[in-house]
């Protein structure tokens, strides 16, 4: 299938007191129609930065896209103008977010909230609106959904915020819809719902997603591909089957041996990984991992490595085969 | 199972915060019943897990127990003695066989003191050491959790969430104490380190035969680390069982919902599961349905769980579960 969008190569930097951050550090990924992306990563490793890069909607300053391309429908998201992305945004590309708390407006109802993007983008009056807003409601799974219209976010529980800023997300019908971490704040039982309510709107509708996530147990169940970040840099990318059963990275290997699974039988010790992601302060010269990694040989410490193709769909940026622990020819 | 010296014991704990209305003349409306009636034994030198989705009040639960917060009613025995009607100078010295370590690495740190006087603090206060003494103490403490001894001098912010955590377990390790009870101490960590501390307390548990209450909302991380599982819902303990038993053979609706929803990280494993989806959203505590506290989400549930709470009872050998419909 035809690639609905195409970042290369980009980079984000953050001005700070103690030096520039380097954020994203070329980042390149692409995203098939109807297909799910997984961005993995722990806090800091850029997995955030990269999609608000991509939707220009980091805080500049002190954030600054220093370079990178990202084709959506042959246009790159970077260069057009300021216009042009805000009738992309929400509409064709709309993005819900970690905390349903502080994404709404506490001082505006959900109906003036949910109708906003359909006035915006849509051209609807306020009554075509509101009935839109009601059935998208529905949609997610909100009883009474036209009273509730009239309720503020405050009188919504945690899990239902987030089923409405799905709603929300969804009114103007988009091509791609990005996730970030909308579950980490929810109970597990909260989470499963939200879940699989996703994961049926997506097969109706057939968007496109990338959902942004630290949890490989949640990605195991809902995506098609998988991109682990760290450090700023996607570090291996793979189908989501290949990149469970064979990790070829030292840091995927250690983040799913950190993992206790709840199919797990008998006492046994966590692998953990020693040791502090790192803050990049310059565009690093050796591996970002080195520091943590058990594998790692001269090489790792002298020179960056770049994601090769380990196998079909499978890119994995290390100089080390950890199977062997001898370095890749 | 072999009979174990029981460490703690919590016979009927409850804890209702009060709500009022007015200002000078105020009048208790009703309460928010964030612990209603909860029992349990912990052994010494077990870890006893407690899970549960937040508000269900497994970190109250936690408090009462070391009397950070007076319990409405109940009892907790702690080497058989009541620490509820005990006097304030006896519970003093009781508290250095019990600590706690907290969710929030950054919130329970004193900011303006240096790691070095946060964990030998408990050592001057309870008369243990004097400073000298104390400075030692701490050196040998912060080896012990892993960081440099030469710390000692820093302020928390300059460490991690990881390091920091590693801090407050160091003080809850100062008095040498039997029981420690963790509230969520890893839930604020990223994965990788949150391996780290885990293989911490578990290290620290062989070497110093400890005892842990672990609260926990992350079910993996609960069967990983304890040896009995207690599964909180609205302020009632529903189930209670040994942890492959619990996992393995679940009885109570609401323990088998818990563990359906836990993503396992394996595609293939994923792809093959049937999820037993709760619908709805858990009931405020300030008024709780009748009967069975989880009746109003259970799929199963029949009329008398209206009508009747459901007294726990030991189904297996050392299986508890509070419902109607198991027999």
């Amino acid at each position: 299938m035809a690639d609905l969008l195409k970042v290369q190569d980009l980079e984000t930097h953050f001005r700070t007191r103690e030096g520039t951050v380097h954020a994203v550090n070329g980042v390149s990924f692409h995203l098939k129609e109807g297909e799910t992306l997984g961005i993995v990563g722990e806090s800091g490793c850029g997995k955030s930065v990269t999609v608000m890069s991509m939707l220009r909607i980091i805080p500049m300053p002190p954030g600054k896209v220093v370079g990178g391309k990202a084709h959506f429908q042959g246009k790159d998201l970077l260069q057009i103008s300021d216009e042009e992305i805000r009738r992309i945004r929400g509409a064709q590309i709309a993005m819900i977010f970690q905390d349903p708390m502080t994404s709404f407006n506490p001082v505006l109802t959900i109906g003036r909230q949910l109708t906003e993007p359909l006035e915006t983008h849509m051209n609807m009056n306020r009554a075509q609106a509101l009935d839109r807003a009601a059935e998208m409601l529905k949609l997610v799974g909100i009883p009474n959904p036209k009273d509730r219209l009239n309720d503020y976010p405050h009188q919504f529980s945690g899990g239902m915020r987030q089923r409405a800023m799905i709603a929300m997300a969804l009114t103007c019908n988009p091509q791609i819809l990005i996730a970030d971490e909308p579950t980490t704040a929810l109970d597990v039982t909260i989470q499963a719902q939200i879940v699989e309510l996703v994961k049926r709107i997506r097969d109706e509708l057939g968007m496109a997603m990338i959902w942004i996530t630290h949890d490989l147990g949640i990605i195991a169940g809902l995506a098609d591909r998988v991109a682990v970040m760290y450090g700023g840099y996607i570090i291996e990318e793979a189908e989501v089957k290949d990149l469970y059963a064979n990790p070829q990275h030292p840091y995927t290997l250690g983040l799913l041996g950190s993992l206790p699974r709840l199919d797990e039988s008998g006492p046994h010790r966590l692998t953990s990984i020693e040791g502090l992601p790192p803050v990049l302060y310059s565009k690093p010269t050796s591996c970002p991992f080195a520091p943590r990694c058990t594998y790692k040989v001269d090489r790792c410490l002298n020179e960056n490595p770049k994601l090769i193709k380990v196998g079909t769909e499978h890119n994995v940026a290390c100089w080390v085969n950890p199977a062997t622990g001898k370095e890749r020819k | 199972m072999t009979e174990k010296e029981i460490l703690l014991k919590v016979d009927g704990l409850v804890k209702h915060f009060p709500i009022y209305k007015g200002g000078l003349l105020k009048k208790q409306i009703g309460a928010v019943r964030a612990v209603d009636g909860v029992s349990f034994d912990i052994h010494r030198g077990e870890t006893l897990g407690l899970v549960g989705e937040s508000g269900c009040g497994k970190s109250t639960t936690g408090r009462n127990i070391l009397q950070l917060q007076t319990p409405t009613a109940g009892h907790v025995y702690f080497e058989g003695a009541d620490l509820v009607t005990m006097k304030h100078e006896k519970l003093r010295v009781m508290r250095r066989k019990m600590q706690m370590i907290f969710q929030d690495p950054y919130a329970s740190l004193n900011p303006r003191m240096t790691i070095g006087q946060i964990i030998g603090e408990p050592l001057l206060i309870h008369g243990i050491t004097d400073k000298k003494g104390s400075e030692k103490e701490v050196e040998n403490l912060l080896s012990i959790v892993g960081l440099n001894p030469s710390y000692a001098n820093r302020y928390p912010h300059e460490f991690s969430g990881g390091q920091r955590q590693r801090v407050g377990v160091a003080r809850a390790l100062a008095l040498k104490p039997s029981l420690i009870v963790c509230d969520e101490p890893i839930s604020a960590l990223d994965v990788s380190i949150q391996a780290q501390v885990v293989n911490l307390l578990e290290d620290l548990q062989k070497q110093f035969n400890l005892t842990y209450l672990f609260i926990a909302h992350d079910l993996s991380m609960v069967k990983h680390i304890s040896n009995r599982v207690a599964v909180m819902y609205l302020g009632v303990l529903v189930e209670l069982a040994p942890r492959e038993e619990l996992y393995n053979n679940p009885l109570h609706p609401y323990t088998q919902a818990l563990l359906s929803a836990v993503p396992i990280p394996d595609p293939s494993v994923e792809m093959k599961r049937q999820r037993k989806i709760l619908q709805g959203d858990v009931p405020s505590p300030a008024n709780p349905p009748s009967g069975c506290r989880f009746r109003t989400r259970c799929p199963l549930a029949i009329d008398i769980c209206a009508q009747q709470k459901p007294e726990t009872r030991e189904v297996i050998p050392g299986h508890f579960v509070a419902c109607h419909l198991v027999k």
